[in-house]
C-alpha cells in the first residue's frame, strides 16, 4: 500500500477519527466507543470537524461529481493524522478502495487519495493488525451473535478480528449466525429505492438472527445493524442490537438500537 | 426479440415476492447450489489462481477479438463448417431460418442456448411452421409451459416438483394415466422418452456454445444431460449459435475455462459432458451432421468492446453471480424482465436494450459484493453497475425527487459547517419525538423504511455536538 504508515514505530499515533454520517446523527455512544478503543490502545485521538460524509450516497446514485467533492474534502480534512479510522467498513471501504478509484484521473488529487487511502482503517481491523489488540477487559453476559457486513468482509477483509476481540469479552457467548457473510438487505439508499425487496432480505435475516438463539446482535456497520434491528422490533423481536464496538468498550449504558429508553 | 418486461421491475419484483410458490422454488435450489460452489472452491487449492488465469485468457482474447475471429472463421471453414457473422439479432434469426428452409426441415431440437432466448429464435421458427423443441430438461419444462428462463444454467429454477408432474400428466396424454412421478428419476425417464423420439425426428439441430476455439475452428457444449450432443450429432444439419465472446484462443485455454465454469455453476468438478465438435462428419465419421453452420452473433458487444463495460465480456455464463445474489434469490429471474437476469443481467441488459429500458437493473442492487467475490472472471460487477448508474445520472435520467433529495443533502454535506449547524438543531428535535418509543413506526419522508422496519431514534444530540463539550470539559 503507498503510503502505509511510515509513523507506525511512532509511540503514540495520533489517529483521525472519521465519525460517520450514521453515527454522527443516530448513535454517538459508538464514536464515544470507538474513542475509548482507540484510547486505550494508545491512540491519541481527534474528531476533525470538517467532515461529513463519505460521499456514499452520492456515489452509488452515480453522482461521481458530488462524491469527488466529498472526497476531496474528507482527503483534506485527515491530512495530518497518522491514521484514519472508521467505526464501519462501509464508510473505510469507501474511502480506502472507492476514493483513488474516484480521483484517478485528477494529477494533483491521485497521489493524495492514494497516500490517504493507506492510512485509512476499519476501527476493530485496526485495533487488532495495527495496534496488536488482543482481548479486551469488559464483561457483558448475553448470548450473542455476529452479522458479517458486506462491505468491511469484503472489500476490507474484515472477519477473524471483531470474533478475536468478542470472544474475549468476560461472560459472552458467541453463537455463530448461518450465513453471517450475506448482505442484510441494507444497501444504502437501496433500502428505500426499493423497500420491498430491502424487506424481503431482511425478513431472511432475521430468520436466521432468530434461530441463533441469540439475545443481542452485533455487527460493525450502523446501516445494516439499524436495518436488521429496525425489522427485528417491527416483528416483535426482544432481540436487541447493538455495534461491536459498543460491547468491546463497554459503553452500555444507551439503549440498544432503537430501544425504548 | 424476446417480450421486455424490465421498466416495470418494481411490479415484477412484488408479484414474485408475493408468490409463494416461486419462493418455495427458489428457497428449496439456491442455496444448494452456494454451497455446492463453495465446497468444489475449497476442494481445489489454485481455485484463485485459475480465476486470475481465466481473466487474463478472456482480456487477451478481448483485446485481439478481431484477429481470433478470424483465425475461427479460416480454421473452421477449412474444417468444413460454414461461418456466418450476424450483426444483429435480426440478422442471426434470418441465417437460421433460411437453413432450415434450405434443409426442408419440419423439426428443429435445440440443445440450451441462451442467445436463442436472446434472438427470440423460438417464436421465429415456429412461425415459419416448424415444430420446435427444447431438449434440455429445464428448457423443456419451461417450453411446454410457454415460459422463458428464470436463471441462465437452470432455466426452470422457478418451478416445483409438483408443477413438472402436473404439467406431464396434463401433456403426456399418450401414457398411462396411473403411472408413479414421485421421484426425480421417474420424471427425467418420462421426459427422456418423449425427448428420444423428437431426436431421431429431427431434421436440424441447434445448439449454443460455451467456447469457440480459434486455433481449430471447434465449438464445445457442456452439459449435464447429453441432451446437446444427440442435438448435434443426429440431424443432417447442426447450427451453433454463439455471441462473438464466447472465443479463446487454444484448447488448452478452454481446459482453463472448463475448470472454473462447472465448479462456479454446480460445484461440480467437470460437467457430465464437454463436447468439442469440429466441422461436419468427415467420410469414415460413424456419425454427425452433414452440415455444419455457425452463426456469430455481435447484437451490441462489439461496441462493449471500447467501453468501461468491457470486461462484462468475459463472463462464462456460469450463473455463479445469480445463485450468490440476494436480490436474485429473493425475486428469482423473471423479475428482471429480459433475458439475462442477477447482476449479470444488470451490467449485460442496459447495453443490449438499452438503459432506458433497464435502468431499474442496475439500480436494484445492494452492492453487497458477492456476485464479484464468486465470479470466476472476476468481472467487477457492482462497479460496473454503478457505471451504468453514473450514466443515467449525467443523462438526466436519475428520478427527479431522488435527484431532488440527493441534490439537497450534497448542498449541505459539501458544507462542513452548514451541515453540522442543521444536524445540531435537527438531531435533538428528532430524538426528542423519537425518546417515549426509541424507534418511530412512522415518520414524514420516511414512508418506504417504515413501511416494512421500525426507525431507531437519534440517541440525544450528534457525536460532533457532544464531542465539543467533552473537549470543553462539559461532561456527557
Amino acid at each position: 500500500m503507498p503510503g502505509s504508515a511510515p509513523q507506525s514505530a511512532k509511540e503514540r499515533p495520533r489517529v483521525g477519527l472519521f465519525v460517520t454520517c450514521l453515527v454522527d446523527l443516530f448513535r454517538p455512544s459508538v464514536g464515544f466507543a470507538a474513542v475509548k478503543l482507540l484510547t486505550d490502545a494508545g491512540c491519541e485521538v481527534d474528531v476533525p470537524t470538517t467532515q461529513t460524509c463519505c460521499g456514499q450516497p452520492a456515489y452509488n446514485s452515480g453522482d461521481k461529481a458530488t462524491a469527488q467533492q466529498l472526497a476531496r474534502q474528507t482527503i483534506a480534512a485527515f491530512e495530518a493524522h497518522d491514521y484514519v479510522v472508521a467505526p464501519s467498513g462501509s464508510c473505510a471501504g469507501m474511502l480506502k478502495r472507492h476514493y483513488p478509484e474516484l480521483l484517478q484521473s485528477d494529477p494533483v488529487w491521485r497521489p493524495r487519495a492514494a497516500a490517504f487511502a493507506g492510512r485509512v482503517h476499519e476501527l476493530i481491523s485496526f485495533l487488532v493488525n495495527v495496534r496488536g489488540v488482543a482481548a479486551v477487559d469488559t464483561k457483558l453476559e448475553a448470548r450473542a451473535t455476529y452479522h458479517d457486513s458486506c462491505s468491511g468482509l469484503r472489500e476490507l477483509g474484515v472477519r477473524e478480528e471483531p470474533r478475536m476481540l468478542l470472544r474475549s469479552v468476560e461472560g459472552l457467548q458467541l453463537v455463530e449466525l448461518t450465513d453471517a457473510e450475506v448482505c442484510c438487505g441494507f444497501g444504502g439508499t437501496f433500502s428505500v429505492k426499493y423497500p420491498d425487496i430491502s424487506n424481503a432480505i431482511v425478513e431472511r435475516k432475521a430468520e436466521h438472527i432468530a434461530a441463533t438463539g441469540a439475545d443481542l446482535l452485533l455487527a460493525g456497520d450502523l446501516g445494516c445493524l439499524m436495518n436488521m434491528a429496525g425489522k427485528l422490533s417491527r416483528q416483535g423481536r426482544t432481540i436487541a442490537a447493538r455495534h461491536v464496538a459498543e460491547v468491546l468498550a463497554g459503553e452500555l449504558a444507551d439503549p440498544a438500537i432503537g430501544e425504548r429508553p | 426479440m424476446s417480450t421486455i418486461t424490465s421498466p416495470d421491475f418494481k411490479a415484477n419484483a412484488r408479484a414474485a415476492l408475493g408468490d409463494r410458490q416461486l419462493q418455495r422454488a427458489l428457497s428449496e435450489v439456491a442455496p444448494g447450489l452456494a454451497a455446492r460452489r463453495s465446497a468444489a472452491r475449497a476442494g481445489l487449492p489454485e481455485f484463485e489462481a485459475l480465476r486470475d488465469l481465466g481473466r487474463d485468457i478472456k482480456d487477451h482474447t478481448l483485446a485481439h477479438l478481431d484477429v481470433y475471429l478470424e483465425e475461427f472463421e479460416r480454421k473452421a471453414t477449412a474444417a468444413g463448417s460454414i461461418v456466418h457473422f450476424a450483426p444483429t439479432a435480426e440478422d442471426a434469426r434470418r441465417v437460421v431460418r433460411n437453413i432450415c428452409r434450405q434443409a426442408n426441415a419440419g423439426v428443429v431440437t435445440k440443445g440450451k442456448s441462451m442467445i436463442s432466448e436472446e434472438i427470440g429464435l423460438n417464436a421465429a421458427l415456429e412461425g415459419d411452421g416448424l415444430e420446435v423443441v427444447e431438449t434440455d430438461l429445464g428448457e423443456y419444462l419451461i417450453q411446454i409451459r410457454g415460459e422463458t428462463p428464470s436463471h441462465i444454467i437452470a432455466p426452470a429454477i422457478h418451478l416445483t416438483q409438483d408443477q413438472v408432474e402436473a404439467d406431464f400428466r396434463r401433456l403426456h396424454t399418450k401414457l398411462p394415466a396411473d403411472r408413479q412421478l414421485i421421484e426425480p428419476a421417474q420424471l427425467v425417464a418420462e421426459a427422456r422418452q418423449i425427448l428420444r423420439q423428437k431426436f431421431l425426428a429431427a431434421d436440424v439441430g441447434i445448439t449454443g456454445a460455451n467456447f469457440l476455439i480459434a486455433e481449430t475452428g471447434s465449438s464445445v457444449i457442456v452439459t449435464n444431460e447429453g441432451n446437446g450432443d444427440l442435438t448435434q450429432s443426429l440431424p443432417k444439419v447442426h447450427i451453433v449459435l454463439a455471441s462473438i465472446e464466447k472465443m479463446v484462443p487454444t484448447l488448452e485455454d478452454v481446459g482453463t475455462l472448463v475448470r472454473l465454469l462447472a465448479r462456479s455453476a454446480t460445484g461440480q468438478e467437470i460437467s457430465t459432458y464437454t463436447t468439442f465438435s469440429t466441422g461436419p462428419r468427415r467420410p469414415g465419421d460413424p456419425d454427425g451432421p452433414e452440415v455444419c453452420h455457425i452463426v456469430i452473433l455481435d447484437n451490441g458487444r462489439a461496441e462493449l468492446l471500447g467501453s468501461e463495460f468491457r470486461e462484462v465480456l468475459r463472463c462464462i455464463r456460469c450463473g455463479a453471480c445469480m445463485n450468490h445474489c440476494p436480490v436474485y434469490t429473493a425475486i428469482g429471474g423473471h423479475a428482471y424482465g429480459w433475458v439475462y437476469p442477477g447482476p449479470i443481467g444488470s451490467v449485460l441488459t442496459p447495453a443490449l436494450i438499452g438503459v432506458a429500458k433497464a435502468s431499474h437493473l442496475p439500480n436494484a442492487s445492494t452492492f453487497c459484493g458477492r456476485c464479484e467475490e464468486v465470479c470466476p472472471m472476476k468481472i467487477p460487477l457492482p462497479g460496473l453497475m454503478r457505471h451504468w448508474r453514473e450514466e443515467e445520472y449525467s443523462a438526466g435520467d436519475t428520478p427527479l425527487l431522488y435527484r431532488l433529495g440527493l441534490r439537497a443533502w450534497a448542498a449541505a454535506a459539501k458544507r462542513p459547517r452548514l451541515y453540522h449547524t442543521l444536524a445540531r438543531i435537527g438531531i435533538p428535535l428528532l430524538a426528542t419525538l423519537g425518546r417515549r418509543r426509541g424507534a418511530f413506526r412512522w415518520l414524514p419522508l420516511a414512508g418506504s423504511w417504515t413501511r416494512h422496519r421500525d426507525l431507531a431514534a437519534p440517541q440525544s444530540r450528534t457525536f460532533q455536538a457532544l464531542w465539543a463539550d467533552h473537549k470543553a470539559g462539559v461532561p456527557r
